[in-house]
């Protein structure tokens, strides 16, 4: 079935129907969510009673919006500081990765590349209860060994951090290798007759080459962050970022406030995304 | 002179990726494993032994929910592979130019968005009060509100939805590679549509059609959100039972030895389906 091959007009019209279908299955929950945060009702359900911007502005009970819900505004400040923090680390360590891989030859490199790579087959939910063991393992033994205390190494933004990290840098690694390998080597040894140091020429020419890799990779490492739950769930102490606090809510039963919040996530994370291709696509 | 400062600058590359898989990777795994075969036998005393490996075998909800787990997995990547396969043929072979990036970010963008939100957006459809109970009661087709959420077919729907993306994506990759005249050529020699699916189409996007069902079986395995939601309290699924363990119950011996149960099913199956296909993690993953 190519355009080029002719085909019985029925059966197009039957593929056709069941792509259509399917991107109406795609879109179904995210618009049912957004148009919910706009009922003025104080349940997530039909009947439909009205248009109202309560669910974001809204200050008096029940109709208390997302921007003066304090709960939600706090995990969304906490959200941020975890991303923040996850994207500088995993750039950070995925550059010095994509130089190691593409840069030098060493023995075990074929190994070293492949334990890079698990971190995408353990479950989120092992990876997470694999650290909370170690570090409080760690934790148990440093408090024995010198009677002082370790908060860092209980559940808490520290585990969430080092958590997420640990699996989104493979993502980092990846995207920034793939851009490094199309680098040119020779506009660094030019850079370096013209009497530029190793360090100044990997500065002004390599970095700069690698900047689009490194945006996307953030902006990546950014939404993976945030939108994060089973390795979170395993390590987060009383500080919850934004998915455990809706994943909380949600289990008690919630207003449309959470659609409200939801729909400020969708804007947010499309923009997001498609500017991380843009971004991508246009240096390419 | 040159030859110690690169040497250096090796070092100082090696040193941050060392420290992120042997400190975040590689001990807490051991560090997991080590944890998982010690049994409590007093307050702070632990000895060494399978005992929380043999009450996993000997719990019949404990093995039963794992095959569940496990078959309800390999279920929605069977469906997820049939459902997603023509639509990725449709992307890669039916369309061009401007409409293929369209359809093409029109299945990402919904991926961008947090499970919790895919998740509650099913909720709110599938809810006795929800949008599609309502609907089948206005066409008439049922008398009273329906329950849809809280049973398997359910949290098949909510898998199937999280992880299609995964199978599209490397679909399209392999399938655009197939040049459309070896297609025409199969055609040529009298071929009908199924033989040209069966002897030219599917084996040469073996290698996307594995790496897409490794990837959906991992995250369907692995998945807590989506079968806690939408399948209530009964849900029974393994990563559940993990959490139980650890946060609830607060015994971790027996929480990680599920967890090595699971992180030992999943590679296996991975292990096996690389096998299978001849291929290589490092070519699979790698690409993604």
């Amino acid at each position: 079935m190519i355009p080029t091959v002719p085909q019985p007009a029925f059966a197009k019209w039957c593929y056709r129907a069941y792509v259509t279908a399917f991107f109406v299955y795609l879109a179904l929950p995210l618009t049912v969510v957004c148009v919910f945060a706009f009922n003025n009702s104080v349940f997530p359900s039909l009947p439909w009673e009205g248009f109202t911007l309560a669910w974001f502005f809204g200050t008096e009970a029940p109709f208390v919006g997302v921007f003066n819900e304090r709960s939600i505004l706090r995990s969304i400040g906490t959200s941020a500081f975890v991303a923040t923090w996850v994207a500088g680390l995993a750039v950070a360590v995925g550059t010095c990765n994509a130089f190691l891989f593409v840069r030098h030859d060493f023995r075990g490199k074929s190994l070293l590349y492949m334990l890079m790579l698990l971190p995408l087959i353990i479950p989120g939910v092992v990876l997470g209860i694999s650290i909370l063991v170690f570090s409080s393992s760690v934790a148990n033994t440093l408090e024995d060994a010198t009677g002082l205390w370790f908060d860092g190494l209980r559940p808490g933004l520290i585990l969430v951090i080092l958590g997420q990290f640990s699996f989104i840098t493979t993502f980092a690694t990846l995207v920034i290798s793939a851009r490094l390998e199309k680098f040119d080597p020779s506009l660094e040894e030019a850079a370096l007759n013209l009497g530029a140091s190793k360090w100044g020429a990997i500065r002004q020419i390599t970095l700069p080459f690698l900047l689009p890799a490194i945006v996307a990779s953030a902006v990546v490492a950014i939404l993976m962050s945030f939108e994060n739950f089973n390795t979170t769930l395993m390590l987060v102490g009383s500080d919850s970022p934004l998915t455990i606090t809706m994943f909380d809510k949600l289990k008690q039963g919630s207003t449309p406030v959470l659609n409200a919040v939801s729909l400020l996530l969708i804007l947010a994370s499309a923009t997001l995304g498609l500017l991380s291709l843009l971004f991508q696509g246009k240096k390419r | 002179m040159r030859a110690d400062a690169s040497r250096l600058g090796f070092y100082l590359l090696l040193a941050p990726i060392l420290l992120w898989l042997v400190v975040l990777i590689i001990l807490p795994h051991i560090g997991l494993f080590v944890v998982s075969i010690s049994e409590k036998v007093g307050p702070r005393e632990y000895e060494t032994g399978f005992a929380n490996y043999a009450a996993f075998f000997t719990e019949p909800l404990y093995w039963r929910t794992f095959a569940r787990t496990a078959i309800m997995s390999i279920a929605a990547t069977a469906l997820t592979l049939i459902l997603g396969f023509p639509i990725a043929y449709y992307i890669a072979k039916l369309t061009r130019g401007r409409t293929k990036t369209t359809l093409f970010l029109m299945c990402m963008i919904p991926f961008w968005v947090s499970e919790l939100v895919r998740t509650f957006g099913w909720m709110i459809l599938l809810r006795e009060t929800g949008v599609i109970s309502n609907a089948l009661q206005s066409l008439g087709l049922v008398s009273g509100p329906v329950e849809l959420l809280y049973n398997d077919a359910a949290i098949m729907v909510g898998l199937v939805y999280t992880s299609i993306l995964f199978m599209v994506v490397p679909l399209v990759t392999t399938l655009d590679s197939l040049d459309d005249s070896l297609i025409e050529a199969g055609y040529d020699l009298g071929a009908s549509s199924t033989a040209v699916m069966r002897e030219i189409v599917i084996p040469h996007a073996m290698p996307g059609i594995v790496s897409g069902c490794i990837v959906v079986f991992m995250l369907s395995l692995g998945n807590y959100l989506t079968p806690i939601l939408l399948g209530g309290k009964d849900s029974l699924w393994f990563t559940g039972m993990i959490y139980t363990q650890f946060i609830t119950r607060f015994n971790w011996e027996l929480g990680s030895a599920f967890g090595f149960l699971l992180l030992a099913l999943s590679s296996l199956v991975i292990f096996v389906g690389l096998k299978l296909s001849r291929q290589s993690l490092t070519d699979t993953m790698g690409r993604a």
